[in-house]
C-alpha cells in the first residue's frame, strides 16, 4: 500500500444541493452520486446507484417536490440507512416508512430557526407599518408629489396567534414580546413552561388574534390549516404571516379574502406552487412577498454545511447523530 | 369661570400652526379651545398678517401648536409677533426649530410629544434594520417583478443575531430600540451626552469609537448644534464596508452627501432611512440601490399614535390653561425623545 493511495470515500446520494462550496466540501469527503448532474430520470439514477460497487448508505436531500423519500424510493436503494434533509421541513420524507425500515433521519435542526423567526418578524413589521409599500412610494418619486402616506398600525398590544410553537414559533414569540405584542398559540398539545395563552383550535386562535402566524410543519393535519373558516374568524383587520409551507394555507381563499378586504393584509414567504405567486397579489400594497428565503442568510448557509457534514460524519463513524429526527 | 354650554371659555385661545389633516384632532381641539387655524385661514400665505391679527385681537392667543414640518421657526421674531404667547406645544419630539433659550428668557413654556411616539419609532427603526440586513424590500421587488420563476436565486441577506448595534442617543426611543434588538440577539452599545446608569449596554464617549465597534449604527438622537452631521465621513469610515446606517432621527443628523457617496462606492454596506436632508424626497441616486431602504418620514405615523397624540396635546394644553405644569415640558439642554 503506497501512502499516496486515496482513501475510499463512502458513497453519498445527493439531491438538490446546488451551492458550489457545499458541493465541493461534500465531494472532498464522499463519493457523490448527484441526481441533478446525472441527466438520468429518477428510476434509472436510483437503479444505477443501487448497482454501484459501494452502494450509497446515506442520502443528502434539500427536499422540495423533486424527490419524495417514500416506500418506492427506499425499495429502489435498499442500501440506504440514513437520510439527511438540509431543509427545515420534512414533508418530502415518509417518516413512517423510514422508521419501519430502521432508516435513520436527521435534518438541519435549529440551524435555520433564528433566521426564519427574524424574517417572520421583519415581514410582520413590514405589513403593519407598510415599510415596503412606503419604499415603493419613495422610489416612484411620489413623496414630493403626494406628500402624505397612509398610516400604519401600531405593534404594541397586538395579539399574535402563532400556529406551531416549536423552535421557530418560540423564537418569534420572544422577539414579538419585546415589541409589546401579546402572544397566543395553538399547537398539538399545550407547552408546559410557557405563559402564552393556548387555544385548542386554530379557529379559536384566529378569533382572538390580530395577526396569525403559520410556523408549523406541513402534514396531513396542517394541510390548509388556514382556510376560509379561519380567515373569517381572523376578520377584516387581521393579518396572516406564513413562514411554514404554502400548503398550510388555502391560497385561493387567502387571495380572495385579500381581494375582497375580508382580511387586512399578509406577509408570505411561501406559496402553494413556488416559484409561482398569484398575480392578484402583485397589485396589493397590503401584502409583503418574499421568495422562500426566510431560512437563508450567508451565515446559515455556512452553519448548514457544518450541520450536514457533522451528521454525515457521525453516521459514517457509527456515532450518534447530531440532530436526529429518527429514531425519535 | 363658567362657560356657556358647548362654548369654550374665551381665554383659551390657541394658535394652530400645523398643516394637520386629521379631522378628529381638530374636533378635539375645538371642543375645548378657541382655535385660530393658520393653514385654514384666508391669510394662509401671510404669516405676519395672521399673527398680527391674532395678537391684536381682544383675546390674543396664549398657546401655539407647532411642528417642525410646519416650517414656522419659533424664534425671537415669532415671539415678538405674538407677545401674548406663554406656551408652545410641539407635536413632535424634535424641537430643533424652536429657540429654547429665547423661550426660557421670556418665560414661555415649551412642551413636546414626550414618549407618545417612542414605541412606534422604535418599531420602525428595527423594521428598517431587519429589512436592510435581510433584504426584505429587495426580495419584495424581486418577486413583484416576476423574477422568481426566471432567476430563481437572489442575493442572501445577513443574520441579525450577534450583530453589534451602536445606538446614537439612548433616550426613550433609543432604549426601546435596544430592548427589541436584544430580543433579536444583537449586542447593543451606545453613545449619549452622558452615560446612563443601570443600562447593560457598553457606553462610548464619542460616535467615532462607537462606529469602530459596530456593525450597525442607529441614529436616535435629537437634532441640535452638537448632533448636526454627527454621522459624517469620519464616522462612516470607522463603521466600514460591512456597516449599515439606520436613521430615524433627523436627516441633518447624517451628512447625506457623504452617505450617498459611501453607498455608491461600496464603502458601507447599506442604509435604512426614514429621514432626509431635504424632505419631502430622497436622493435619486439611492433609488437604484437594493441595499437601501427608504421610507417617507413615517416612523411616528400609526393610527394609534395619532389618537394618543390628540389626547396628549389636549392634556398638555389643559394643564397649561389651568395653571398646572406641562406634562412633557422641554427645557434648554433637556433630552427630548
Amino acid at each position: 500500500m503506497t501512502s499516496s493511495e486515496p482513501p475510499v470515500l463512502p458513497t453519498l446520494l445527493m439531491f438538490r444541493v446546488r451551492e458550489l462550496r457545499f458541493h465541493a466540501e461534500l465531494r472532498e469527503r464522499y463519493h457523490v452520486l448527484d441526481f441533478f448532474t446525472s441527466g438520468e430520470p429518477l428510476h434509472g439514477f436510483l437503479a444505477a446507484a443501487a448497482a454501484d460497487p459501494d452502494p450509497p448508505r446515506a442520502l443528502v436531500t434539500a427536499g422540495g417536490d423533486s424527490v419524495s423519500v417514500d416506500a418506492a424510493f427506499l425499495d429502489a436503494v435498499p442500501s440506504l440507512r440514513f437520510v439527511f434533509s438540509t431543509g427545515a421541513g420534512l414533508d418530502h420524507i415518509d417518516l413512517d416508512e423510514c422508521a419501519r425500515r430502521g432508516v435513520a433521519v436527521a435534518n438541519s435542526g435549529t440551524v435555520y430557526s433564528t433566521d426564519v423567526a427574524d424574517h417572520a418578524v421583519g415581514m410582520l413589521v413590514d405589513v403593519l407599518r407598510r415599510v415596503s409599500a412606503a419604499e415603493r412610494f419613495v422610489r416612484r418619486g411620489l413623496w414630493p408629489l403626494q406628500g402624505d402616506y397612509p398610516l400604519g398600525t401600531k405593534l404594541g398590544g397586538k395579539r399574535v396567534g402563532i400556529i406551531g410553537l416549536g423552535n421557530i414559533g418560540s423564537l418569534m414569540a420572544k422577539r414579538l414580546e419585546a415589541f409589546g405584542c401579546v402572544i397566543h398559540y395553538n399547537s398539538r398539545k399545550p407547552k408546559e413552561s410557557v405563559s402564552y395563552r393556548y387555544f385548542t383550535t386554530v379557529h379559536d386562535l384566529a378569533s382572538e388574534s390580530d395577526v396569525l402566524v403559520v410556523a408549523c410543519v406541513l402534514s396531513k393535519e396542517t394541510h390548509h390549516v388556514v382556510n376560509r373558516d379561519v380567515l373569517d374568524a381572523l376578520g377584516k383587520d387581521g393579518i396572516v404571516i406564513n413562514i411554514g409551507r404554502g400548503l398550510n394555507i388555502d391560497e385561493a381563499e387567502l387571495v380572495s379574502a385579500l381581494a375582497e378586504g375580508r382580511i387586512a393584509g399578509a406577509g408570505l414567504d411561501v406559496f402553494e406552487k413556488e416559484p409561482k405567486v398569484p398575480a392578484e397579489l402583485f397589485s396589493m400594497d397590503n401584502v409583503v412577498l418574499t421568495h422562500h428565503c426566510a431560512a437563508f442568510t450567508k451565515e446559515s448557509r455556512s452553519d448548514l454545511r457544518d450541520a450536514t457534514i457533522g451528521n454525515l460524519e457521525a453516521f459514517f463513524s457509527g456515532k450518534p447523530l447530531l440532530t436526529p429526527v429518527l429514531p425519535r | 369661570m363658567m362657560a356657556s354650554r358647548g362654548e369654550p371659555p374665551a381665554t383659551k385661545v390657541v394658535l394652530l400652526l400645523v398643516p394637520h389633516k386629521d379631522a378628529s384632532f381638530h374636533a378635539a381641539l375645538r371642543e375645548r379651545f378657541r382655535v385660530l387655524d393658520f393653514f385654514a385661514s384666508s391669510e394662509r400665505s401671510q404669516l405676519p398678517a395672521f399673527l398680527g391679527a391674532a395678537a391684536a385681537a381682544p383675546e390674543p392667543p396664549r398657546a401655539a401648536i407647532v411642528v417642525g414640518a410646519g416650517l414656522i421657526p419659533v424664534d425671537a421674531a415669532f415671539l415678538d409677533a405674538v407677545p401674548s404667547l406663554r406656551c408652545v406645544m410641539c407635536l413632535a419630539a424634535g424641537v430643533d426649530f424652536i429657540d429654547l433659550d429665547e423661550c426660557a428668557r421670556r418665560g414661555v413654556v415649551v412642551a413636546n410629544s414626550g414618549s407618545v411616539f417612542s414605541a412606534d419609532v422604535a418599531d420602525h427603526a428595527v423594521g428598517l434594520l431587519i429589512d436592510v440586513l435581510r433584504r426584505v424590500s429587495a426580495a419584495e421587488r424581486f418577486v413583484r417583478r416576476g423574477l422568481w420563476p426566471v432567476q430563481g436565486g437572489h442575493p442572501l441577506g445577513s443574520k441579525i443575531g450577534g450583530r453589534r448595534v451602536g445606538i446614537i442617543g439612548l433616550g426613550n426611543i433609543g432604549s426601546q430600540i435596544a430592548k427589541r434588538l436584544q430580543a433579536l440577539g444583537c449586542i447593543v452599545c451606545y453613545n449619549s451626552r452622558t452615560p446612563k446608569d443601570s443600562v447593560p449596554y457598553r457606553y462610548f464617549t464619542n460616535v467615532h469609537d462607537l462606529a469602530v465597534e459596530s456593525d450597525v449604527l442607529v441614529v436616535a438622537c435629537a437634532l441640535n448644534k452638537a448632533t448636526r452631521h454627527i454621522v459624517g465621513k469620519d464616522v462612516l469610515e470607522a463603521l466600514g464596508k460591512d456597516g449599515v446606517v439606520v436613521n430615524i432621527g433627523r436627516g441633518a443628523n447624517v451628512d447625506q452627501a457623504e452617505l450617498v457617496r459611501a453607498l455608491k462606492e461600496g464603502r458601507i454596506a447599506g442604509a435604512g432611512l426614514d429621514v432626509f436632508e431635504n424632505e419631502p424626497g430622497a436622493p435619486g441616486e439611492l433609488f437604484c440601490m437594493d441595499n437601501v431602504v427608504m421610507t417617507p418620514h413615517v416612523a411616528v405615523f400609526t393610527a394609534e399614535s395619532m389618537s394618543d397624540l390628540r389626547d396628549h396635546v389636549v392634556a398638555n394644553l389643559e394643564a397649561f390653561f389651568s395653571g398646572q405644569p406641562l406634562l412633557t415640558p422641554v427645557l434648554p439642554h433637556s433630552p427630548v425623545n
